[in-house]
């Protein structure tokens, strides 16, 4: 007995140590690899309210920019601002060299002068016909009673009748003579006045109170017609040019609320809200644009500057939902793995809007309290084992 | 009744057993090194598994874009799609790429792909955690052997983006986890230059009259403008339409678009047999030495054992037991010995697994093989050693 008790002892303890081995190696072979079960957590198909939100990303642009610039080629002569100066209307920023635009204007000045002198003689001119005309008409009178008294010959009236028309004659001449140096006198006046508008013109002058927010040229430098010198925009009226991805744009619409993250400013979002929707979208970039107004009570971003907007879409109200992360496509269908009883089933859905959260309305093909599949271990066949856990990885 | 191979077990039981285990270790190397093999192919696959793709459009005449650089214009998918038997066609970016995280480098792929509707081609099909992406912008789903944690920042170039959700056994045919972007932030990430390149491009500009002619500022604007913009894809990934041949398909796309087409199998080929052929030759190359050894390691061990017992098995012939007897001893212990040995082997195996950085994929076909090869060792050299036990004279029992 005494031999026998270690001896069973023994026994006994080979035996826990292959059955703990065996236990083990049975665990291993069906807990691990292939062959386990797939780890997945389940959600339950509840109600939710979806708000749908649209995402993009767009730049800080003026919303008007005014570019001037000379309507002449010429050479920048003197700068008056700089960036970052405020202007008001009218004020000039700018002058271009004139050239020879003075002398030209002296000459247009000395040519309306000699209209003017010319004008005064051939006025004198008319004058002087008038009078020559006058003489010949009383001439010509007395001509004619002194014939009928038969005190003067026919060849002597003729003759003053003559003189009369050629007096006539002479005052049209005068006359039009008269009028062509009026008209050449207006004609070099509006030379004149056209040089010096051109000189008014290389003045270049802000169209409206702003600021300078570019200085692309500096003195001495030429430019050509219609190249910017200056840029103004009115700080008080910045927007954002945003982007939208063309797939989930739908339901975008002006006045629609916007939050507004500036990359300078992460955290302190700003609000506004769509100021319209652009009728011609990006077909390059496969995304649709919209101006998206800031609201009131902004200090000045940088023109430029990248701003992250997400657009609340109207609510949906409460409607059967569904994380994101449970969809699948197999095939062509969209659908969830649904758990019921126990196995698992593949069931297609009509899938609704999207929340920024990942949650998606369900429009058909799940009821009420339905257990469907969230996360998974692995990718999921009709013939995985599953086990449920709370969590995962 | 207790036999007496169970008998002598019991006698030195704790040796048996150590011994056992010994052995058990040198098979779980075995068989690892079996499961280190089997997941390097195993990546390769999963990388094609889980582009979801039946078709891989890439630039021509290259092997792109896993083995190669490729690039193709984003646009390039929409007159794929319109074709006959193709369902779905989504442009996919690929990148390796080294990101700082919480002050140590991660080395991960950035993959690009369509994040419009679930289940498009190139999306991780499944989830661990989170969600999928759903903002065009700036959200990322990132594979757990990142140890990304959802809600994480991470910078990929010049912006960050928050993981918004967590997947697994998402690798590059390297075994580098993924990042998964929406396709336009990847695009970003890999064709867009940093700041600094950009600005130094720009002055290369405007000092070159050519593309800044004096007169025309506006030329130098539109060349910068068309410098800074990409919309390049390195793939399009393409799902055939059920019933669809593949094949056909392929074919057609590649007559009528002009690009390199790969089908699942010539893909299998290319990571395969020209990828990763070398390195996995030379891990099957250190599969087979060190299966040789753990066979020659278990051979001696059982052969030394009994040879340690040879007078015990004298003394039995003394006592005149059989020798079929004798010879059933022997095989018997050395069948449980492999059989310890393998359980304790595949358990071990099964438990470091998961600590190796590679992906370790044991296979239930292989561990069914390493027992037959471990059984059939077993019993092929206990014959040697009931040769040798048959051999020993019963006088030794008393000579020594």
């Amino acid at each position: 007995m005494r031999i026998a008790l270690p001896q069973s002892r023994r026994t006994l303890l080979l035996m826990a140590v292959l059955a703990t081995l065996m236990l083990l190696l049975g665990f291993v072979a069906v807990r691990s690899g292939p062959l386990a079960p797939v780890k997945v957590t389940v959600v339950r198909i509840e109600e939710r309210a979806i708000t749908p939100a649209l995402f993009g990303i767009g730049t800080v642009e003026a919303r008007f920019t005014h570019r001037i610039g000379p309507t002449a080629p010429g050479r920048v002569a003197s700068l008056s601002v700089d960036v970052g100066d405020r202007v008001e209307a009218g004020q000039v920023l700018a002058l271009i060299d004139p050239v020879d635009l003075d002398q030209r204007i002296a000459a247009a000045s000395g040519s309306a002068g000699r209209s003017a002198a010319l004008e005064a003689a051939a006025a004198s001119q008319v004058a002087d016909a008038s009078a020559r005309l006058a003489l010949a008409r009383s001439e010509a009178a007395r001509g004619e009673e002194l014939f009928r008294g038969g005190w003067l010959t026919r060849a002597a009236l003729d003759q003053r009748q003559q003189a009369l028309a050629a007096a006539q004659a002479g005052l049209a001449a005068a006359k039009a003579n008269q009028a062509a140096a009026s008209q050449d006198r207006s004609r070099t006046g509006a030379e004149r006045a056209a040089l010096q508008e051109q000189k008014a013109n290389l003045r270049l002058v802000a169209p409206t109170a702003g600021l300078i927010v570019r200085r692309l040229a500096e003195t001495g430098t030429t430019v050509v017609a219609g190249q910017a010198v200056f840029e103004i925009v009115d700080p008080a009226q910045l927007w954002i040019n945003a982007r939208f991805d063309q797939t989930r744009a739908g339901g975008i619409a002006a006045g629609l609320p916007a939050r507004i993250v500036l990359r300078s400013r992460l955290e302190t979002p700003l609000r506004g809200s769509i100021l319209r929707v652009e009728p011609v979208a990006d077909a390059v970039t496969e995304e649709v644009l919209a101006k998206v107004s800031l609201d009131a009570g902004l200090a000045l971003p940088p023109i430029g500057e990248l701003a992250e907007v997400t657009i609340g879409l109207p609510a949906r109200g409460r409607t059967l939902a569904l994380p994101n992360a449970a969809i699948h496509r197999i095939g062509s269908e969209v659908g969830v793995w649904a758990l019921r009883d126990g196995d698992l089933e593949f069931v297609a859905l009509k899938l609704g809007a999207e929340d920024a959260d990942g949650w998606v309305q369900v429009l058909d093909g799940l009821a009420r309290g339905d257990q469907v599949i969230r996360h998974s271990a692995r990718p999921l066949t009709a013939s995985s084992r599953i086990t449920v856990v709370d969590k995962l990885p | 009744m207790i036999s007496l191979a169970g008998r002598d077990i019991l006698h030195g039981w704790g040796k048996f057993v150590l011994t056992g285990m010994g052995l058990g270790l040198l098979i779980g190397v075995t068989l690892s090194m079996a499961g280190v093999y089997r997941g390097m192919i195993d990546d390769a696959q999963a990388l094609l598994d889980n582009s979801g793709a039946d078709l891989w459009v890439v630039q021509k005449d290259t092997l792109g874009p896993y083995a190669e650089p490729s690039s193709l214009s984003e646009d390039a998918e929409r007159p794929i799609r319109a074709m006959a038997g193709v369902d779905r066609a989504a442009g996919v970016t690929y990148l390796t790429m080294q990101i700082a995280h919480q002050g140590k480098d991660v080395r991960v792929m950035v993959v690009g792909a369509e994040v419009a509707q679930p289940g498009e081609p190139g999306q991780p099909p499944h989830l661990l955690a989170g969600r999928r992406i759903v903002q065009g912008h700036y959200e990322a789903v990132a594979d757990v052997k990142t140890g990304f944690a959802i809600g994480d920042q991470v910078k990929v170039r010049r912006n960050t983006y928050r993981i918004v959700g967590l997947t697994s056994r998402m690798v590059s045919s390297g075994g580098d986890p993924m990042l998964f972007l929406s396709l336009k932030d990847a695009q970003e990430a890999q064709f867009e230059k940093d700041a600094d390149a950009i600005v130094r491009q720009r002055a290369r500009t405007t000092s070159s009259p050519m593309l800044n002619p004096p007169g025309n500022p506006a030329v130098a604007e539109a060349v910068n403008a068309a410098q800074a913009s990409s919309t390049n894809v390195n793939a399009v990934l393409v799902t055939v339409a059920p019933g669809a041949d593949a094949d056909a398909v392929a074919a057609t796309i590649r007559r009528w678009q002009r690009v390199t087409v790969y089908t699942r199998a010539q893909m299998e080929e290319i990571l395969v047999d020209k990828m990763i052929a070398n390195s996995a030759r030379q891990i099957g190359m250190f599969l087979v030495i060190l299966a040789i050894v753990s066979a020659a390691i278990v051979a001696f061990i059982i052969y030394t054992m009994t040879i340690g017992k040879i007078r015990e098995i004298a003394v039995l012939k003394l006592i005149g037991t059989r020798n079929r007897t004798i010879a059933g001893m022997i095989l018997q212990q050395a069948l449980g010995l492999g059989l310890i040995g393998f359980a304790v082997g595949k358990i071990v195996a099964t438990f470091w697994a998961p600590f190796f950085p590679k992906y370790v994929l044991l296979l239930p076909a292989d561990s069914v093989r390493g027992f037959v090869a471990v059984m059939a060792i077993c019993a092929l050299v206990s014959l040697l050693a009931i040769h040798a036990a048959l051999k020993v004279d019963p006088a030794e029992a008393i000579g020594g």
